[in-house]
């Protein structure tokens, strides 16, 4: 019997939808379909200036848009060979981080509800309002931040933002001790989690998975230290990884990245009161607005400033691919520029796009109520994959 | 270990393979090490860079099209390597020429690159041969035309008439048999 679960499905999160053959309860094959969301993103972004294209990246992974921004802005400034200041690093490093965690929370709640843990949910989603909120102090938007640029910031952080992140990175680490007393012992969870939706390390290399899946199976890889990038080899953090490449295995991994995320937002947080007040972007301005003050008060200014909000800044000709490690794994943009101010080509690696083929092994061969469990330990954004 | 350099992977490519033009693309603003090589020799040299102990490319990360039109050759195949225990990436660039451009699958080197070289497909027209399951992935099955190739029309899509549609979307003369009836006005 073929069975179409999706694209309206509950628990398969958005819009995808699989074709599992079946055998009584037993997948047989199971073939992801996926497109159902897709808007050309790669496409629109040949017609924009790179500015314009920062708005669109929230809506890749819209349970992470911090960490979509920091991809696009790495790889143009690694296009324009700039490099930002110290403090607006920490100032990224600290959103992203606390972007990881609120994408955690997503994960947990959604992926327990799905399995028939209903607190968790609940549980979850209050933190992730906390870092919602917190985004919205900092840049006015609680899904769609767009508060990176290619250089620097939007604007500053706002007075009072360094103590609200300090309240929620110290309580946070209590609230995940939360979920793990509510799950990490729990018979039901255990039994449906530990030895499904197994991939071994060979399997999970060979189909390009990164991000938890990867680690969850085994590989000690995570781009923050293989490929440091925004300074992240200064931070002191540690890479959980887990062996058995079970859905309870990638639990544990994502469950004690949260953890790590908090020590790194606390030293990004103590970096920050110690930098104090500063620059929050680069001050080169052929790529970057000069400040409003400054406009006001130069000829150069303000001609910089008319000449990038109207053409937009103007890169050399080259190519640059810049990944960095996202909530879900290896998110990279690889850009072709032809010298204009649009892009020629925009390329983006998203993690879930590739990390969606290892469904079928996983599932092959095991029950359908497996699939769920295995959908929701892989942590798919359909934004993502669709764009 | 020592560490991996571009220019060690070059020589070990040369070594292994004397008679391939591999050649580095040079620029002004190449961020990457790149390497452009013929299209028929891309599987022997990616399943060298993956099975090498020394290189040991484990990873194929992405694959991205890039159209150059007006230039030729026309298509570019930009396959991003990566290497787990280095950390190192390399990029692999197959030129293509005309309409159709084809070039050999390396689905049997990194079985990732199903789905990426459906994408690919799906967005340039650019053939994978041997590829078991060439279908379009995030576009329609019935979408006509290779939207990311530069020549690709931008909106401004064709009016459906009479005169330009084809038969078996036209409505069948049974449906036309139940359109109502003009009704003649009488003025009172």
């Amino acid at each position: 019997m073929t069975l179409n679960m999706g694209p309206q499905h509950p628990s398969t999160h958005g819009v995808l939808r699989v074709a599992l053959e079946l055998d009584g309860e037993t997948v047989v094959k199971a073939r992801p379909i996926v497109g159902y969301l897709h808007t050309g993103m790669e496409k629109q972004a040949e017609y924009k200036t790179y500015t314009q294209s920062i708005p669109q990246t929230d809506r890749m992974d819209y349970l992470a848009p911090m960490s979509n921004n920091l991809a696009f802005c790495l790889a143009a400034e690694k296009l324009l060979g700039i490099e930002v200041p110290p403090r607006v690093q920490a100032i990224r490093v600290l959103l992203t981080e606390l972007t990881r965690i609120s994408s955690h929370c997503m994960w947990l709640g959604t992926h327990a509800l799905d399995i028939g843990a209903m607190t968790v949910f609940f549980w979850a989603f209050r933190e992730r309002e906390k870092v919602l909120s917190i985004y919205e102090h900092v840049c006015g938007a609680r899904l769609t931040a767009s508060y990176f640029r290619v250089g620097g910031l939007a604007m500053d952080i706002p007075e009072g933002f360094l103590d609200r992140c300090r309240t929620f990175v110290d309580e946070m680490p209590a609230h995940v001790d939360e979920y793990e007393a509510m799950l990490t012992k729990n018979p039901i969870w255990l039994a449906r989690t530990r030895g499904v939706a197994i991939l071994s390390a060979r399997d999970a290399v060979a189909l390009g998975a990164t991000g938890p899946i990867l680690r969850g199976s085994g590989v000690q890889y995570d781009l923050r230290k293989a490929q440091p990038y925004s300074g992240y080899e200064t931070y002191d953090f540690e890479i959980p990884v887990r062996t058995s490449g079970d859905a309870y295995d990638r639990y544990l991994v994502r469950v004690e990245e949260m953890r790590q995320a908090t020590r790194i937002c606390d030293q990004a947080i103590r970096r920050l009161e110690e930098l104090g007040p500063g620059d929050y972007r680069l001050r080169d301005f052929k790529y970057v607005l000069p400040p409003k003050e400054e406009v006001k008060t130069s000829m150069e200014a303000l001609i910089h400033h008319f000449k990038i909000v109207a053409h937009g800044f103007f890169p050399p000709v080259g190519e640059a691919y810049q990944a960095i490690e996202a909530p879900k794994g290896e998110l990279g943009f690889y850009f072709v520029s032809d010298g204009t101010p649009r892009p020629w080509r925009m390329k983006v690696r998203s993690p879930s796009f590739v990390n969606m083929q290892t469904l079928s092994v996983m599932v092959e061969g095991r029950l359908v109520a497996d699939v769920i469990t295995a959908i929701g330990s892989l942590d798919i954004v359909l934004g993502e994959i669709d764009r | 270990m020592t560490p991996l350099t571009p220019e060690r992977v070059e020589e070990r490519l040369r070594e292994r393979f004397p008679g391939v033009p591999f050649r580095r693309q040079e620029g002004e603003a190449v961020r990457d090490h790149t390497l452009y090589l013929p299209a028929e020799r891309l599987v022997e040299v990616c399943t060298f860079l993956r099975d090498d102990p020394e290189l040991d490319f484990a990873m194929l990360s992405w694959i991205a099209g890039v159209d150059n039109l007006p230039r030729e050759p026309r298509f570019e195949v930009v396959y991003g390597l990566l290497s787990l225990s280095h950390p190192r990436r390399v990029h692999l660039k197959i030129e293509l020429a005309g309409e159709q451009p084809r070039v050999p699958t390396v689905i049997g080197v990194w079985p990732t690159a199903d789905w990426l070289e459906r994408e690919t497909y799906d967005f340039y027209g650019i053939e994978f041969t041997g590829h078991p399951d060439l279908r379009r992935i995030l576009l329609p099955e019935d979408w006509v035309g290779w939207p990311l190739r530069k020549d690709s029309p931008l909106g401004y899509e064709e009016v459906a008439f009479t005169h330009n549609t084809p038969e078996r979307i036209k409505p069948s003369p049974e449906l036309r048999k139940l359109q109502p009836k003009k009704v003649k006005y009488r003025a009172h």
